[in-house]
């Protein structure tokens, strides 16, 4: 972890949902230009609570609520940023995203390209994703992929409190836009797959001493979560945490990287790792085909083909809509990824 | 399905009144009277103007002259430089036109019959109005004497384009001339210019924001919810609806236009909504500063339908004649609006046709001598004339590792190919 200018300020023991409202805090009190928007972000504070006390901090033309329309949520973003705003819109669900696909897609992402730079747009849409909450198919869902294929959007995935704070405010910074996905079964505690037995808070994880102050997290830069020598495991968000929880109980000595952002991606830290390793599996809870592992595992062949000593494996959710009651049969989980490593370090 | 007494379903699928080699008759329209709607003051509630959705703002009779309370008394010279850079806009469209049919460009898209919904709109906003316009509006640039050198080497993505060839021909930007970077998917400038309304509402600015969209595509999802939004926060922004009757080969009754008119949409979203002849030139201006005035004192968005008809084609990439009857432009009711307002000027005793004339000639060379200049600097056809590096550039503001690869990659590739 890169902590700690002197502007950081203290430490406390924070969640992501409280790491992701003092990022927005912050980024609101150093730049008047910021503006918080979306459904129930003003004085309800995000279904979430992830706005919670900005609108009375920063008033209601700052951090507003908007009408249910994420068509319309961006769209009005996008304009706000072309006026030399610095919008951070919020979108209610991943999964509720699609109605603002047009203006994230052809218009945020490629007016910088079109206008050859007369126009940006540099906003940062925050959407809590994923699932392991019985959300059922409309509230679990993880699009990144859809984003991640897009020339001209960024896109970021935190798995802690630490990083997500100082992802955002790198993301509110970046003067590109940005779709920041927040793995929201983590929101409270890190969460390794083994949804029968009680969840640790985060206040019992050292990821959760957060500065109070400004910091960033460098987007593109993966983070070595633990080193190891026998495959490279790699995954972002919730995963991250599964595949902890694998490493610890099967003493497999698994280098474990968490990408942080898909765009742009650290390929030289992932390449480093697998030419050591010469084993990889890729897990996400996104459905497989066209999937980002896929991307991850192409690169891999690409990067890697003379130090692999097996074929890469993906561990996802299935080609299904996620499931509700069968939510833990789709959920890529310890048994999943176990599975894999086994197949791959089988020779 | 079988046994219930109820007589079968049928499914309505609209057709417009006359086809290819149909005659044209127009006996059912009814023509609004010049000067006859009265003017509400500005600050009016939308509830009470909901009338305004159905009836149309006409100011200039047959005989050219100015009738009622929407006359904006202009002045002499604001009159002639509107003629002008209608004027003008009609002879960049001809002959940009013919360019893409000499093969120097791709594509074209004139805007005849249409020119007062932008020219006169154009200068009823002050300049630092922001535009976000649609594909039809280079009477806007025009308007505000943007350099249509500049725009001629857009149309050819010649090496003198400030766009670098990246797009269509005519979807300019000009962010100088407060003109916002246009767009191929529709009405996406819709929500963004309302935003940029609520930007400049919240900064506590004095700007104002207009937008401009076809009749059919008030279909899209983004004209509703650029309504609902700009009624929500009272946004200082004019919608514009140019319902020019075609949307390439679909007619406006696939977009609702049998059953209301366009205006009449801004009835439910609690907006002022306004109707007015878009051949007009003098109707637009009055409606245009009636909205912008509303909104600029804190009343709120308007929604102006300029009823107009679409004289060409879509684009030099259909051929109008192929799904409508050539005659409707011919006998269409409410004229040429630059026909219109030079009726006008001359009955008001500061214009001539002898004038007019030279003024046409004059135009005329003044855009094939900005022709000849921009093709200094190249055209489509002639071979690529951007730099291949900056096809890497603006994706991002630093351009990231994998796109450095992939520039690198197709430099080694042309290397290799010996081009």
């Amino acid at each position: 972890m890169s902590i700690a200018t002197e502007s950081a300020g203290e430490t406390r023991t924070m969640n992501m949902i409280q790491a992701i409202n003092s990022a927005l805090d912050v980024a609101m009190g150093r730049d008047d230009a910021t503006v918080v928007l979306g459904e129930d972000v003003g004085f309800f504070g995000g279904v979430f609570k992830a706005t919670e006390g900005l609108q009375k901090k920063y008033g209601k033309t700052r951090v507003f609520d908007t009408p249910i329309s994420e068509n319309g949520i961006i769209g009005v973003a996008v304009g706000m940023a072309t006026y030399g705003l610095r919008p951070i819109p919020e979108i209610q669900f991943a999964d509720y995203i699609y109605p603002g696909l047009d203006q994230l897609v052809s218009e945020a992402a490629r007016l910088r390209y079109r206008s050859a730079g007369e126009f940006t747009a540099p906003i940062t849409v925050r959407t809590p994703f994923g699932g392991g909450i019985f959300g059922g198919q409309t509230h679990s869902q993880s699009p990144e992929a859809l984003f991640a294929h897009v020339s001209g959007l960024k896109t970021v995935i935190p798995s802690n409190p630490y990083d997500a704070k100082g992802l955002l405010i790198a993301a509110i910074e970046d003067n590109d836009p940005v779709i920041f996905f927040e793995p929201k079964r983590i929101y409270n505690g890190p969460f390794d797959g083994h949804y029968d037995r009680p969840v640790s808070p985060w206040s019992r994880f050292a990821e959760s001493a957060v500065p109070d102050g400004y910091y960033t997290v460098p987007l593109g830069k993966a983070k070595l979560v633990r080193e190891g020598d026998d495959v490279t495991i790699l995954a972002y968000g919730t995963m991250v945490h599964v595949a902890r929880g694998v490493i610890d109980e099967t003493g497999i000595d698994a280098e474990l990287i968490d990408l942080r952002t898909l765009v742009p991606l650290d390929v030289e830290t992932i390449v480093a790792s697998v030419r050591k390793t010469g084993r990889c599996v890729v897990v996400h809870e996104a459905t497989r085909t066209g999937g980002f592992g896929a991307e991850l595992s192409a690169l891999v062949q690409e990067h890697c083909f003379h130090s692999l000593e097996a074929p890469v494996e993906r561990v996802t959710g299935w080609d299904t809509p996620y499931p509700h009651s069968l939510e833990w049969a789709y959920f890529p989980g310890p048994v999943r990824l176990t599975e894999a490593l086994k197949r791959v370090m089988q020779d | 399905m079988t046994g219930r007494n109820l007589p079968p379903l049928s499914l309505h699928i609209p057709e417009p009144d006359f086809r290819p080699g149909d005659e044209v008759d127009y006996s059912d329209f009814e023509m609004p009277v010049a000067g006859a709607v009265a003017r509400p003051a500005t600050e009016t509630a939308p509830a009470a103007i909901r009338d305004m959705s159905y009836v149309m703002i006409r100011v200039l009779d047959d005989e050219g002259r100015a009738q009622g309370m929407w006359d904006p008394r202009l002045a002499p010279e604001t009159l002639l430089k509107m003629l002008r850079s209608m004027a003008l806009t009609r002879a960049f469209d001809d002959r940009l036109y013919r360019a893409q049919r000499q093969g120097k460009t791709s594509f074209y898209m004139k805007c005849t019959g249409e020119e007062a919904t932008s020219v006169a709109a154009a200068h009823a906003l002050a300049y630092d109005d922001m535009c976000f316009p649609s594909y039809r509006q280079q009477g806007l640039l025009i308007a505000r004497d943007w350099p249509i050198v500049d725009m001629i080497n857009q149309i050819y993505s010649n090496r003198a384009d400030r766009l670098k060839g990246r797009q269509l021909p005519i979807m300019y930007s000009a962010r100088e001339a407060n003109f916002f970077s246009i767009s191929g998917n529709l009405t996406t400038q819709y929500p963004q210019a309302v935003g940029w309304a609520m930007a400049s509402a919240s900064r506590g600015d004095t700007r104002i924001a207009a937008a401009w969209c076809g009749e059919g595509s008030t279909a899209e999802g983004d004209f509703h919810s650029a309504m609902t939004f700009a009624a929500v926060y009272r946004a200082p922004v004019i919608l514009n609806v140019i319902n020019n009757q075609w949307a390439i080969s679909s007619f406006s009754g696939f977009a609702g236009a049998e059953a209301t008119t366009f205006a009449a949409r801004a009835i439910g979203y609690g907006i002022a909504g306004l109707r007015v002849d878009g051949n007009d030139a003098l109707a637009v201006y009055a409606a245009t500063q009636w909205a912008a005035d509303r909104a600029r004192n804190n009343h709120g968005p308007t929604l102006i339908e300029h009823f107009t008809y679409r004289a060409e084609g879509h684009s030099t990439s259909d051929d109008p004649t192929k799904y409508r009857s050539a005659d409707e432009g011919v006998k269409w009711p409410l004229g040429d609006p630059i026909a219109r307002l030079k009726k006008h000027v001359i009955g008001l005793g500061i214009w001539d046709e002898e004038r007019h004339a030279a003024m046409d000639k004059e135009l005329a060379e003044m855009v094939r001598a900005a022709q000849k200049e921009a093709e200094k600097n190249g055209i489509l056809a002639d071979g690529l004339k951007q730099s291949f590096d900056s096809m890497f550039e603006d994706v991002f503001e630093v351009m990231p590792d994998h796109l450095r690869d992939q520039q690198k990659q197709m430099l080694e590739e042309r290397r290799a190919a010996g081009i």
